[in-house]
This record gives C-alpha cells, sequence and structure tokens, in this order.
C-alpha cells in the first residue's frame, strides 16, 4: 500500500461514539487501526477513599452507586463480603430474592446493550423497540423495589423488602412478555442482513488472546470460552438453580450480541425457578456495627462480567481498605487487541461490544515529574 | 426487512410514553419519592439521622419546638430513615419531581405546629 507513515486518530475523551469520557489514541495505517493506546482516568471519583470514611452500612449505598446499570451486582458483592467479614449467614429467603433481583437486572442491562449496539450499527429501530420492551423490567423494578435504577434493596444481613403472592404474579405476568419479546429479537439478531452485515466477522478476539488477556464476561463467552462466577464459584442461590451457560463461538461482535440475549432468556428461566423455589422465612438478620479485623475477597457475575470487592477490616465499623476491580477494567486489554488492525468506521461498534462502563473503572496515575515516583489512584 | 411485521403493527398502537408534563406517570405505592415527617409523631430519638447515609437529616431544637432540617438536595431516596423510625413518622409519599437549580431553597423543614415549613418556597 506504501504509506509514508501512520496518522494518530485522537478519539475522546468528549466523542460522539463514547457515552462517557475516555480517551483512546488510535494510530492508523490508512484506514487501517495499527495501534492503540488508552488512556483512562477522566472520571475518576475518589469512591475507594470514601468508602473508608462511611460506616459499613452507610457504605452499601455508596457501592450501590459504583455504577448506574449495574447497582445491584455491585450491592450483592459489597454485602457478600462484608458479611463474611461479619460473620453474618442471610436467611434462605433473602438469598433468593438477592438472586431475583440481580437476575432482573441482567436483563435490564443486557436489553440496555442490544439497543446501544443496535444503535451502534445503525440500526435504530431495535434500538427503539428494544428499549420500549426493556421498560417492562424497570416497571418491575419500581414496584419491587420502590427504585427504577437504584433499588436500594440489598442491605447487610438480608434484603429490606419481600415479594408479596402478588408480586410474583406480576414478576411472571412481565417475564411472559418479555421472553417472548426477546425470542424475537434474537430471531432478527439472527437474520435481519444490515445488523449482519455490521457485527459479523467485526471485532474479532481469538479465544487464545481473551483468555491470556483475562477478558471477562460475555466478551470471553462470546469468545466461546466457559467462564461465569454463577456456575464456577456459586454464590447467593445460583449453586441451588439449575441454569445454562451460555458461549458462542463466533469471537465477533455478533456473537458476543447472541451471547448476551441467549443469556437474557436463560436470566427469565432463573428468576422463574428462584420464584417457584423460594423458601419461606425470614428476609433480614440483624448484621453487628462493628467487623472483627480481617481481609475478603467477593466475586460475582455482573451483567459485563466479573466484578471483584476487596476489603479490609480493623475492628472498627469503617473498613480500613476498600478495592472494587469493575469488569470493564478487566475487558480494556482485550478490547485494546481487538482494535488492532480494524477499519475506523468499525471502531465505535466494537468499542460498544464490551459493554463499557468506564467510570465505574477509572483509574488515575500521578508521576512526580522531578521524583518520578508514581502513585496510582483506584476507583 | 425483519421488523416490518412490528413496524405494521405500531400503526394501530397507542404511542408507548406520555406527553409529560403534561400527562404524569402514577408511581406505584412503595415508590421512594420525598420523604415526609409527621412531628406529631415524632419522639424525637434521632435515629433517622443516624441512619441516614448522606446526613440529609438534622434535628433541631427540643420538645414542642423541635423541627427536622430536611436537605433535599443531598438525600438520595434511600429510605433508610423509614425504616429506622420506631414509631413511623416517616412517609415516602409518591413525589418525584424534585429536581430543581437552586441548592439554597433545597431545605425542608419540618415542625410539630405547622406540618410542613419550607424554608424559602418549597420546590
Ligand atoms: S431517604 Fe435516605 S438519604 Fe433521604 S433522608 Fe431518608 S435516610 Fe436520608
Ligand atoms: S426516627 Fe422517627 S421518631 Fe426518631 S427522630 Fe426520626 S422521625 Fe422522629
Amino acid at each position: 500500500m506504501g504509506y509514508a507513515s501512520t496518522i494518530k486518530v485522537p478519539f475522546g475523551p468528549q466523542h460522539p461514539a463514547l457515552k462517557e469520557p475516555e480517551h483512546f489514541l488510535f494510530e492508523c495505517e490508512g484506514d487501517i487501526v495499527v495501534n492503540v493506546t488508552p488512556r483512562i482516568g477522566y472520571v475518576h471519583r475518589g469512591m475507594e477513599k470514601a468508602f473508608e470514611l462511611g460506616t459499613y452500612s452507610h457504605d452499601m449505598y455508596l457501592a450501590e452507586r459504583v455504577c448506574g446499570i449495574c447497582t445491584s451486582a455491585h450491592t450483592t458483592c459489597y454485602t457478600q463480603a462484608v458479611e463474611e467479614l461479619m460473620g453474618v449467614e442471610i436467611p434462605a429467603r433473602a438469598r433468593y430474592i438477592r438472586t431475583i433481583i440481580a437476575e432482573l437486572e441482567r436483563l435490564q442491562s443486557h436489553s440496555l446493550w442490544v439497543g446501544i449496539v443496535a444503535h451502534e450499527a445503525g440500526f435504530d429501530t431495535l434500538f427503539m423497540y428494544v428499549w420500549r420492551d426493556r421498560e417492562v423490567v424497570m416497571n418491575l423494578f419500581e414496584e419491587l423495589t420502590g427504585g427504577r435504577v437504584l433499588h436500594a434493596i440489598n442491605t447487610l444481613g438480608g434484603v429490606r423488602r419481600d415479594i408479596s403472592p402478588d408480586a410474583v404474579l406480576k414478576i411472571k405476568g412481565g417475564l411472559d412478555y418479555f421472553e417472548k419479546r426477546t425470542k424475537e429479537y434474537l430471531r432478527v439478531i439472527k437474520t435481519e442482513r444490515t445488523f449482519l452485515k455490521r457485527t459479523s466477522g467485526v471485532g474479532l478476539l481469538k479465544p487464545d488472546d481473551a483468555a491470556s488477556l483475562n477478558a471477562v464476561g460475555p466478551t470471553l463467552r462470546g469468545s466461546g470460552i466457559r467462564n461465569d462466577v454463577r456456575v464456577d464459584d456459586p454464590y447467593i442461590a445460583y449453586g441451588e438453580i439449575p441454569f445454562n451457560l451460555i458461549t458462542s463461538d463466533g469471537c465477533d461482535v455478533l456473537s458476543r450480541t447472541v451471547v448476551r440475549t441467549e443469556e437474557m432468556l436463560e436470566s427469565i428461566n432463573i428468576i422463574r425457578y428462584a420464584l417457584d423455589h423460594m423458601p419461606a422465612g425470614e428476609i433480614r438478620v440483624r448484621a453487628p456495627k462493628n467487623a472483627p479485623p480481617g481481609e475478603v475477597v467477593s466475586r460475582v457475575e455482573a451483567p459485563r462480567g466479573e466484578l471483584m470487592h476487596y476489603a479490609r477490616s480493623n475492628g472498627t465499623a469503617k473498613p480500613e481498605r476498600y478495592k472494587v476491580r469493575a469488569p470493564t477494567l478487566a475487558n480494556i486489554p482485550s478490547l485494546c487487541k481487538t482494535l488492532m488492525g480494524v477499519h475506523v468506521a468499525d471502531i465505535p461498534i466494537i468499542l460498544a461490544g464490551i459493554d463499557p462502563c468506564f467510570a465505574c473503572m477509572d483509574r488515575m496515575l500521578i508521576i512526580g515529574k522531578k521524583t518520578n515516583e508514581k502513585r496510582y489512584f483506584t476507583r | 426487512m425483519s421488523l416490518v411485521g412490528e413496524a405494521l403493527k405500531q400503526l394501530m398502537r397507542k404511542p408507548s410514553t406520555l406527553k409529560y408534563p403534561s400527562e404524569k406517570a402514577t408511581p406505584p405505592p412503595g415508590f421512594r419519592g420525598l420523604p415526609i415527617w409527621d412531628m406529631k409523631k415524632c419522639i424525637l430519638c434521632v435515629l433517622c439521622q443516624n441512619a441516614c447515609p448522606p446526613s440529609a437529616i438534622k434535628l433541631i431544637g427540643k420538645g414542642q419546638e423541635a423541627k427536622v432540617e430536611y436537605h433535599l438536595d443531598r438525600c438520595i431516596f434511600c429510605g433508610e430513615c423509614v425504616d429506622a423510625c420506631p414509631v413511623d413518622a416517616i412517609t415516602m409519599s409518591g413525589q418525584y419531581e424534585l429536581a430543581g437549580s437552586d441548592r439554597s431553597i433545597m431545605v425542608l423543614c419540618f415542625g410539630k405546629e405547622k406540618p410542613v415549613i419550607p424554608v424559602k418556597n418549597a420546590p
């Protein structure tokens, strides 16, 4: 081809294709990306420090605000970590309710994502329909928890609201409709030519690369690797609920879409099973104020992949150190690998393909000019 | 092309959206909206103040003069205050149009005499 040199295309921090501020520097040879340098840290919020300043019961609400879309994944992970520190065993019914809320959240998050990817592929009709039907789940949340986005239902020692028999019927009704629609959208995704042309074979991530670069969640499963915290290390009620792990081996944006859509159908089955097998009894036990000294790592499968929280306690009512590793951070190295060699026009859809949530993962690195001292600020 | 049938069906349907602000959605019971204090019931135990994660509640004064100063701009609508109150003096109303651009008017006072005394003009 003979391009004398590469051109640098800055992408972000403010860019129409990005929903959040983040910067990527693309080096391009003609229309082909040959190098990617991510630069993160634009939405660093200092939350880990804020965790150390609040008490365990107040920090629950901070954990909920790490991410606006997977709020209950973060609270499940937080409560799991702190309950282990405190030695609290939550009642069985609370475990089931947490599972139901977590899976409803996966429905909500994945359908949001299917809408976004359809929008990035230039298929706005699908985007509109998917988001219209997503309202069914949002309305269920509003009835069950009192909030559409911030559910505030998990608490240390259990859950704050019970699911009444009436609500069970409502959820089932909503799920029946949602399942019908999701099956329809799965058909559209698999057959619609405009969508296939934009996603099939785009953003290839080989299974070897996905595994060695530690991709997580649907990005990893879209490359055919079986990995899901719900199966590998069952938490809350997942150990008692039969479900399938969804993978797809297309390794492209299309298979990531298919994995997420099929996962929605699986989530619907999980919720149905959990509603039918929910044990009766208490929903909450008292949690102590202080946690004895110790440290703990807790993992959950958030809609975007494996989410990890770390907590260290020192016997007081406040954590000594708290750390959050959001799934998007784990997906950045594999994302950069995926972006090598693609056309510039495919960048937005590949970026959207990992379901990025940049604010959840932002880190900051300060380098002293003179001393060359480096300081990291996570989260 | 695979959405043609869907699009045709849509012609016969009502819009899925409401014409806000002339049409408003009614929140379901249990919705976490603006918390309201009933100071006739309140026993001034300060449990709500302690339970509030962002410190949006401040109890001031004693006895008949006591007031709850509620900072709407700090409140995250978690409902912890409602759970904490031993005498159910706090209820979360369905009010959700609480956005504003002036923080100085976002302090509401709930006192014993008059049920609600907005500091300036309530939003
Ligand atoms: S709802 Fe939550 S944030 Fe608001 S006043 Fe009550 S405890 Fe505080
Ligand atoms: S918890 Fe209830 S009774 Fe106690 S101060 Fe608050 S409103 Fe009053």
